[in-house]
């Protein structure tokens, strides 16, 4: 399976270049997380069948079910979709630009920060959950901000990415420490619950703004795509083939914090999606390059079926979701550090 | 020349006029506060194989990169076709002058053919990402670089020789009339050096293509360029053809070395001969003797 590339020119001039390889990745992958959002609209304290389910959606459905599925599951399923996309892209963005598999928004502390933005909105005002959320998406972004700011020396480079994320995380833990003891035990039991990664009782207020805006950064962050494919080669390769490297780095990394910090103010920190999910796409595309697509549908399908197993396999006493990807992602993480040491990276 | 107008989109079209393409007029380069050339004038002769030598941190790389833009000159600029290399767009830049840098990596798992192909970038758009075209260019390239038999092989298989000859490759796919190299036979063992120098060698004679390189060894340098510049502390200490300039009293200046220059056999280029060990310390004592005598 060496080469899968395939061109596809049209007599007007047009031409792309299709990985076949990851092509079929990202078609297994969108069939994968559908099926697997379905069987979990169907999970719960009223099973609903399949079939049923398909129904509903299509709006044939009894009112009964109708307002289960429209008004309670879907939306939990699709901020779930849209939160682990995010994730998944944004990690994808972080560990292509630090050239880094360790470069990715849980290792850099982005999670933290937004959790450190949740927790002054919970602890301080004991504010809504819209409030929370939108503390959690600045909390996010002033993270992502510091550690560019503190990386950035003519460029910012993979390790010093890496090196003062790991310090601002640590930073922002002692912080969140803090505020959890200033707390008393009723926002205490609510931060903790937000701070694991959960998406019960999301509903359509959590859809929309995650929706609007990853339709919006989706689209762009794919258009720079190419740029990003030659800052694989290293800074000055991709400067004398025309990349414009700063700006094209620029941008990519504020669309990377919009879409963690947004995905992480709808569902909570949700922990390591955004590390697993590009290292578990290329291997199955076993192709070079940052591999954004695959990696945007690994996030949805990991986070999707991290919620069903959550649910499953616990029963009514729900386990946050973030427990699971946490289970899975910190397994992954044991191996990716062992091999990375073996091979000499680290 | 420093009549010209800075503003003329006419860039393209100045080939027959006796303004060279390449050319960095009176630039101080600079790393933050730490200055490595001031004032620096260089003119790249076009169709010509300049080599840029002297001693470490003479700042021939810098002035390299100065030249591909990739550092900008605190004062002063470097012109391409006539205009100031940093207000053209990117794009344009990298379909007139290509470079290869000395640190560039290799993405893990890709193909020769891949690796090569990316050197087409400047020439594609989001409309228009791999065109017949694009395909012939780069197996041309592989043909010309002697790399089109490897085109699927993995490049982090590939020995160091092979590995710098598809970077080469890579440069070539950018199809630019300029193309600077920076120590491009550097990590490499004596017959690949000569490999390299001969390939580069062969693009500028059978291609008309400008070549600039930085090299390390002053007797590969005088036996391939056709046009050296010599650098000391920032300085051009001399440029010219090869035969003209590389005497013994230039290497002495220049690199601080006593030698001999001798005529190359095969080629009959110049040949630095660096004088023995007892020849080099017996002047060394002549001169502490005469600076305690003064």
């Amino acid at each position: 399976m060496k080469t899968t590339n395939r061109a596809v020119r049209t007599p007007g001039g047009l031409s792309v270049r299709l990985d076949v390889r990851a092509v079929t990745v990202v078609l297994l992958l969108i069939v994968a997380t559908l099926v697997a959002s379905v069987v979990l609209i169907g999970t719960g304290d009223f099973p609903i069948p399949t079939a049923d389910v398909l129904r509903t959606l299509v709006g044939e459905g009894n009112p009964g079910q109708e307002f289960i599925v429209t008004e309670l599951r879907l939306p939990r399923v699709l901020v779930g979709l849209l939160a682990g996309a995010s994730l998944g892209l944004g990690g994808a963005l972080f560990q292509a630009i630090s050239r880094n598999p360790l470069g990715s928004p849980d290792v850099l502390g982005l999670g933290q920060g937004a959790t450190a933005g949740a927790l002054v909105v919970i602890v301080l005002s004991s504010g809504s959950a819209n409030q929370v959320a939108a503390g959690a998406l600045v909390g996010g972004l002033v993270t992502g901000l510091a550690i560019y700011v503190l990386a950035w020396k003519r460029g910012v480079h993979g390790y010093r990415l890496v090196l003062v994320g790991i310090g601002v995380s640590a930073i922002v833990t002692a912080v969140n420490g803090y505020l959890l003891t200033k707390s008393d035990i009723v926002d205490a039991a609510r931060a903790v619950v937000w701070m694991t990664g959960s998406l019960d009782g999301r509903d359509w207020d959590q859809v929309w703004p995650l929706f609007a805006l990853t339709a919006v950064l989706v689209p762009l962050v794919l258009v720079n795509a190419r740029g990003l494919r030659m800052m694989e080669m290293g800074d000055d390769v991709s400067y004398a083939l025309g990349v414009r490297v700063e700006r094209v780095r620029l941008l990519l990394m504020v669309a990377a914090v919009l879409l963690t910090a947004s995905a992480t103010a709808a569902a909570g920190p949700v922990s390591f999606v955004a590390l697993t999910a590009p290292q578990l796409a290329r291997r199955l595309t076993r192709s070079p390059g940052p591999n954004l697509l695959p990696s945007l549908c690994m996030g949805a399908a990991l986070l999707v079926v991290a919620d069903w197993v959550s649910q499953r396999a616990f029963g009514a006493e729900q386990l946050p979701v973030g427990v699971v990807t946490g289970v899975l992602g910190g397994v992954y993480l044991v191996w990716l550090l062992v091999s990375e040491r073996r091979a000499g990276r680290i | 020349m420093s009549t010209w107008v800075e503003k003329s989109t006419s860039g393209l079209n100045n080939q027959g006029s006796t303004v060279n393409r390449l050319s960095a007029e009176n630039v101080t380069l600079a790393y933050d506060q730490r200055v490595i050339a001031e004032q620096l004038s260089v003119e790249i002769p076009d169709n010509s194989f300049t080599v840029i030598v002297g001693p470490n941190a003479c700042g021939k790389s810098t002035l390299l990169r100065a030249l591909s833009r990739m550092l900008k000159p605190s004062e002063g600029r470097v012109l391409l076709d006539g205009q100031v290399i940093q207000s053209m767009p990117a794009k344009k830049v990298a379909r007139t002058l290509g470079l290869l840098p000395q640190s560039s990596i290799a993405p893990d798992g890709i193909t020769v053919a891949d690796l090569v192909g990316r050197g087409r970038y400047p020439h594609q758009g989001i409309l228009r990402q791999w065109s017949a075209e694009d395909e012939r260019v780069v197996q041309e390239s592989m043909r010309q670089t002697g790399v089109a038999e490897l085109g699927d092989r993995y490049v982090d298989e590939l020995s160091g020789g092979q590995r710098q000859r598809v970077w080469i490759a890579m440069a070539l796919a950018q199809q630019t009339p300029l193309l600077l190299l920076d120590e491009p036979t550097t990590f490499l063992d004596i017959q690949h050096q000569i490999d390299v120098l001969d390939l580069c060698a062969e693009l500028h004679e059978e291609q008309g293509r400008t070549l600039v390189a930085v090299l390390h060894d002053l007797n590969h340098a005088a036996r391939y360029a056709t046009h050296l510049i010599a650098l000391r502390e920032g300085r051009v200490v001399a440029e010219g053809p090869p035969k003209d300039i590389v005497t013994a009293g230039l290497v002495e200046e220049v690199f601080g070395l006593r030698c001999q220059v001798v005529e190359d056999p095969e080629t009959g280029t110049p040949l630095v001969v660096p004088a023995a060990r007892r020849a080099r310390a017996r002047a060394a004592v002549g001169k502490v003797a005469a600076t305690e005598a003064s």
